[in-house]
């Protein structure tokens, strides 16, 4: 499952997609991201309230008839702005981001976006921070070296599913197009 | 009209540049519209997958291909169009190579091996081994200049090539891959003295690698994919439409 801080932005990822309800963002939300660890209703619900609340959805009325899970919900300008904001720009390189990128991925793939291009941003973001670790390894102390290492071990694996990603991005978008 | 004159590169601005090129293998296009430059004393590492036309971007720059189609300049002349003669002349003048390996004659010693270029450009004997000998300390191999260079483990055999490449003082090196067959540690070090030399002598550097931990010595560094290059500035401009 993805991190917490980016189901709110998944949410409205799939939100961008069309409006829908809770129950088929849930379903869409597990299919996609939650390999063997589904969303929690209350979590989605939560976060559909929180995000009404700050203006980044709206919620229309409750289908007749329908449970309360009936009840649709669209984006905003201001949740597309945002999650638009989020889907661009490269995150900061640090270990461990493969989930939030495959989310990128995903997403844009499902939306139409370059993928690749965002790709491209965040292997010369990764490039960039590599590059000023390996200065510190030239110019510092063993131990800065060491330390610098380990950051540039950690970057050079994310840039090979990078790579590996890059190279499946077609195969992907048909998995993505046809589920 | 347009001036002829502002079709000229800016001489101070670039020192190698490739203008749309398109390169082919018979029916396969390797290069397809690659549009890249250089600045003077910059370290550039040409990046991208096996197949994406990386190693024959630097063959067209270095004049070892001609391009089929687009323009190549180095320096503020015009390099796809000169005579094959003058092309090997400024190969062995103003360019230097190193590759990933097999660049060495076994037979000579790591002295003949650096003096070499040299020789080739008329530099007299005495001169041209006082040159070379003085590169030994500078690439860490004191004491080896006799050495032949069939007995060198891969590492010195790389810093010997480096030595080579640079001990005619060229504008240009151009490097494919020098660390590919190297352990972590040794290629570090190839490429800690390849930077510091260059940047001593005032080099500029076309560095082809897979490798982003090689890469991340370079001052930036472009992508080829499909037989195009891009480069960091337009990835920003892309994703912020």
């Amino acid at each position: 499952m993805l991190a917490s801080v980016t189901v709110p932005l998944t949410l409205l990822g799939l939100l961008e997609r069309e409006p829908s309800h809770g129950y088929d963002l849930k379903r869409d939300y597990d299919a996609y991201f939650g390999r063997g660890k589904p969303l929690p209703f209350g979590q989605v619900y939560a976060t559909l309230s929180r995000l009404a609340r700050d203006g980044k959805v709206i919620g229309g009325d409750a289908e007749p008839g329908a449970g309360p899970d009936r009840k649709p919900y669209a984006i905003t300008a201001q949740g597309s702005k945002e999650f638009d904001a989020w889907l661009t720009q490269p995150i900061d390189p640090e270990p461990h981001l493969q989930t939030v990128l495959f989310s990128k991925v995903v997403l844009a793939l499902m939306l139409g976006r370059p993928a690749e291009t965002y790709l491209d941003a965040q292997r010369a973001a990764h490039v960039q921070r590599m590059r000023e670790l390996t200065e510190i390894k030239r110019t510092g102390v063993l131990m800065d070296a060491l330390l610098a290492d380990h950051g540039l071990f950690h970057l050079e694996a994310d840039l090979r599913w990078i790579d590996v990603t890059s190279a499946r991005l077609t195969a992907l978008a048909e998995m993505v197009r046809d589920s | 009209m347009t001036s002829p004159n502002l079709l000229a590169p800016r001489a101070l601005r670039f020192m190698i540049e490739a203008r749309q090129i398109y390169f082919s293998f018979g029916n396969t296009s390797a290069l397809a519209g690659a549009t890249m430059s250089v600045a003077p004393g910059e370290i550039l590492a040409v990046m991208g997958p096996s197949g994406s036309g990386k190693s024959t971007l630097l063959h067209c720059l270095a004049g070892i291909f001609t391009p089929d189609m687009g323009e190549v300049w180095f320096n503020g002349e015009r390099l796809d169009t000169l005579p094959d003669g003058r092309r090997t002349e400024l190969r062995r003048t103003a360019f230097g190579f190193v590759f990933q390996f097999g660049q060495l004659v076994p037979e000579l010693t790591v002295a003949d091996n650096i003096a070499l270029p040299l020789l080739l450009n008329r530099v007299g004997r005495k001169a041209a081994y006082a040159r070379a000998n003085a590169w030994l300390p500078r690439l860490e191999l004191d004491g080896l200049g006799q050495r032949r260079t069939g007995e060198l483990s891969g590492g010195q055999a790389q810093r010997v090539a480096l030595a080579r490449a640079l001990v005619s003082r060229p504008k240009v090196l151009f490097a494919d891959e020098p660390t590919g067959s190297l352990d972590t540690l040794t290629g570090e070090l190839v490429m800690d003295l390849l930077v510091c030399l260059a940047r001593e002598e005032g080099t500029t550097v076309v560095l082809v690698t897979h490798d982003a931990r090689v890469a991340a010595y370079a001052d930036r560094e472009v992508m080829v994919r499909d037989g195009k290059v891009i480069n960091r500035a337009e990835l920003e401009v892309e994703v912020t439409r």
